[in-house]
């Protein structure tokens, strides 16, 4: 069985794994990080977006194994270590961005990968930037409306 | 997912070593493709290789009259490559459309290609340019190298190391996506190249094809209005849920007007 080494929010950690396991089952099953969230499981919804080395993936669509020296940020590793939401937490707060919100920690880390890589994005490229994150509550506005604030944020807090 | 054994490639010729005689293991480029497919057990490898490591592999180089792109580029490299969209706009801004942005930072183009979706955009743009692929055994020419569904000119265990384009004078891909999944319903690339035009259709079929009805008018005067009145079998395409073959068939002279126009 493969044993991998990865930081994770910041925290080293070491796990056995078998070839098979996701680095989504690692997060939610090994380490307990159940923020990330598995929705429909075939890599094309969006709820189990964590960034890898800074970008943003499916954390349902990559092996644990790949994984081994990488730099993993979950949900749980944004806000800061006084609690203190991320900027575009608080903008999804603000803004009403989620309604059930199982959606909600996939589009924060897609969010906020959008925001270092487009931090000026308009509403059009949020939307089409959001292809591969699906919500079944909001109709969306509310969510392009969050990203946006949050990107005007984190570049303020620059 | 069945278990397999995982292995992590150092090189090229190891990755190839790994895989010699085993025709049961399978490497694995950004995995976009390879990992739902084993979720769903429509594969058993006994061993996944995992090309990753191999940094050469993921170079991407402009000059000499053609884009080249290492096996491992993924397809968010290609899309951001300043010396990409200089050289070939086109290929940058199929490479853009790919997916989602999640699948564009980790999938690569020898994946795409070397797994021959019959709806992918990447082999349209390697056909459509007359691409050569190289592997560690040899080239291959894209002429040749797409075979029909899922299949290629690839022998078991050989690998693709990277892919060259020649530069167009001009070129565009267009595509239509369905609504829901995003693949191409159709999508045509079309390029004026030094050997004349290309046109060439995914999505219809069982793997890219060229239109060569539609060449030979674009040759006589590239224009969208030299395409009017070439209308492409229905009996060329398939028919789905999504989109019956005459419908299809349809939508490959609308895109096709549609690229040309784009490619200017």
């Amino acid at each position: 069985m493969p044993q991998v080494s990865m930081t994770v929010n910041g925290r080293p950690i070491k796990a056995d794994v078998e070839g098979r396991t996701l680095l989504v089952q690692l997060l939610r099953e090994k380490l307990g990080l159940t923020g990330t969230h598995v929705g429909c499981d075939t890599s094309q919804c969006g709820a189990c977006v964590v960034h890898v080395d800074g970008k943003s993936a499916k954390s349902c669509t990559l092996l644990a194994a790949q994984l081994d020296g990488a730099n993993i940020t979950t949900i749980e590793g944004l806000a800061g270590a006084d609690g203190k939401l991320h900027p575009m937490q608080e903008a999804f707060r603000d803004n009403h961005g989620l309604q059930c919100g199982f959606c909600t920690p996939g589009m924060v880390m897609s969010a906020v990968d959008l925001a270092k890589t487009n931090p000026n994005a308009s509403e059009h490229e949020i939307r089409e930037w959001l292809e591969g994150n699906i919500c079944r509550c909001t109709g969306y506005h509310n969510i392009v409306k969050s990203i946006q604030a949050g990107a005007a944020a984190m570049q303020a807090a620059k | 997912m069945y278990d397999f054994a995982y292995h992590k490639a150092s090189s090229v010729a190891d990755a190839a070593a790994k895989a010699k005689g085993n025709d049961d293991a399978k490497f694995m480029a950004g995995g976009q493709t390879l990992i739902p497919t084993l979720k769903q057990r429509l594969a058993r490898p006994s061993d996944v290789i995992d090309l990753a490591a191999i940094a050469d592999l993921k170079s991407i180089a402009a000059g000499g009259g053609a884009v080249t792109l290492g096996a491992m580029a993924t397809h968010a490299s290609v899309a951001a490559s300043a010396d990409v969209k200089k050289a070939i706009p086109a290929l940058a801004a199929l490479a853009e459309g790919i997916g989602d942005p999640q699948v564009r930072n980790r999938g690569t183009v020898g994946g795409s290609v070397a797994n021959n979706d019959p709806a992918a955009d990447y082999p349209a743009a390697v056909l459509g340019l007359g691409a050569t692929i190289h592997t560690d055994q040899r080239q291959i020419a894209a002429d040749d190298f797409f075979l029909s569904v899922f299949t290629t000119a690839l022998n078991p265990g050989e690998l693709i190391t990277r892919i060259s384009f020649p530069v167009p004078e001009k070129a565009a891909y267009v595509k239509f996506p369905s609504p829901a999944s995003r693949y191409a319903m159709i999508g045509v690339f079309v390029a004026k190249t030094a050997k004349g035009a290309r046109v060439v259709v995914t999505g219809a079929g069982n793997g890219v094809i060229r239109i060569k009805s539609m060449e030979a008018a674009l040759d006589k005067a590239w224009s969208a209005a030299s395409l009017d009145g070439i209308a492409v079998s229905a009996s060329a395409c398939n028919g789905d849920i999504h989109g019956s073959s005459e419908y299809r068939a349809h939508l490959i002279s609308v895109m096709a007007k549609r690229a040309v126009a784009a490619a200017g």
